[in-house]
């Protein structure tokens, strides 16, 4: 019965869709929608009988939920809001339910009894489509993480053979695992003496953070190379003495310019003014 | 006379809720106005309490409190757990002392970093701390 009334049942949606105040013209254009739901549509029409309506685990319904997946999926990407998504079926459980009640005007009891199956089997369906959507969002939050980690500990070669190292925000386990080995292996390549390891952009320096900076200086050490911790702040400073962690094995100094003088007079490098202007 | 103007409980259960609280407290810190050095040691403070109840106790709850004695207003902080308990509390306030293998400066060093420190523990039922800095002082 409802295959006969798919044009009908698409119309019904389209304009609901496009009543509906949020829909949002900046990210998706009127064709495209209408393509998605006609495809939609014609998925859950063919698949739709009297049996498998209750059952959306069968096999039946997977292509069904994978279109559905798909476009919230897509949606996701594009920045919809769950509003947004979660309206694009409830507006066609409108629709069919609209022309259900057409259909069966004269029966009360079998108009129920079909609306409620038609109901259940759509919120099942909108479940579907918010897994899906939330899928989506955790699949940008995981890339996101990724990013972070990977741009968050740069080992930059300051000098001939001076490494300067800067961490930014909380130095976890992890995070000191990654910057150790970063910081080793970069080591190793440029066959450099001198790391830095700039502490300037950590918010709070307890007793684990130092735990884990110990570490690192002493693995630098390991290899032969020495490690200046830079960017100790004068709130840092007092907080670390007032705890009782001892730094004094370690190099400190309160800024990476400090630190990067101090590694060149190591090395016995000499910075000077020139006093003829050279052409560059 | 320590009254309380406001409270705010934030769990602790994964490592990640560390930062969250970390910054929950830095906002009210600034809110009240307190010195950038009070920030920082009562901030440490308080990390190194939420890493032993995250190490030992698998997460807990804490409680950020905006408190008052007059002209001068303060943070109290009340991280509870249900974890193992401390056996030994006179012990474990020792420099130095970690059962696990950290530095062992967690428990005294934030004591030194606040002014009133208090710890109740039962061994078996859980740990409870009790931190409180005052913006000035």
């Amino acid at each position: 019965m409802l295959q006969k009334k798919k044009k009908s049942i698409l119309e019904n949606w389209m304009k609901n869709q496009l009543v509906y105040e949020g829909l949002r013209e900046d990210l998706i254009s009127n064709d495209e929608l209408r393509i998605q739901s006609e495809k939609l549509i014609d998925a859950l029409v063919a698949n739709l009988s009297a049996d498998g309506i209750n059952d959306l685990d069968s096999e039946k319904w997977s292509p069904v939920i994978e279109i559905l997946g798909g476009i919230s999926i897509t949606r996701a990407r594009q920045g919809f809001s769950p509003r947004e998504t979660g309206n694009f079926i409830f507006t066609l459980k409108e629709a069919l339910l609209l022309v259900l009640q057409e259909e069966i005007k004269d029966d009360p009891k079998t108009l129920y009894e079909e609306s409620l199956k038609i109901s259940r089997l759509m919120d099942n369906l909108s479940i579907v489509t918010f897994e899906t959507f939330i899928k989506g969002r955790e699949e940008v939050i995981l890339r996101q993480t990724d990013e972070i980690a990977e741009i968050s500990t740069p080992v930059i070669r300051v000098w001939e053979g001076i490494l300067a190292l800067p961490i930014i925000g909380t130095l976890d386990s992890a995070r000191t695992q990654i910057v150790m080995e970063n910081l080793l292996q970069e080591i190793v390549n440029t066959r450099s003496s001198i790391a830095i390891l700039d502490i300037s952009g950590v918010p709070a320096v307890d007793s684990l953070v130092a735990q884990h900076l110990i570490k690192t200086v002493s693995a630098t050490r390991l290899m032969g190379a020495d490690c200046i911790i830079s960017g100790i702040r004068p709130e840092i400073a007092q907080t670390i003495v007032h705890l009782g962690i001892d730094l004094s094995s370690i190099t400190t100094k309160a800024s990476l310019a400090s630190a990067l003088a101090y590694a060149f007079k190591s090395m016995k490098l000499e910075v000077r003014r020139a006093n003829t202007v050279q052409k560059l | 006379m320590i009254l309380s103007l406001s409270k705010d409980a934030i769990e602790i259960i994964k490592e990640q809720d560390v930062v969250l609280f970390r910054n929950r407290l830095k906002e009210t810190a600034i809110r009240i106005k307190m010195s950038l050095v009070n920030q920082t040691r009562l901030i440490t403070a308080a990390s190194e309490l939420v890493r032993n109840m995250l190490r030992y106790a698998n997460g807990g709850m804490c409680l950020i409190e905006i408190v008052t004695r007059g002209r001068d207003n303060g943070i109290r902080l009340t991280f509870t757990d249900k974890g193992p308990g401390i056996p030994d509390i006179a012990l474990a306030m020792r420099d130095g002392y970690s059962t696990g293998k950290s530095l062992g400066m967690g428990l005294p060093g934030s004591k030194r970093l606040v002014n009133e420190f208090e710890i109740k523990s039962q061994a078996g039922e859980g740990t409870m701390v009790i931190i409180l800095k005052w913006s000035h002082g």
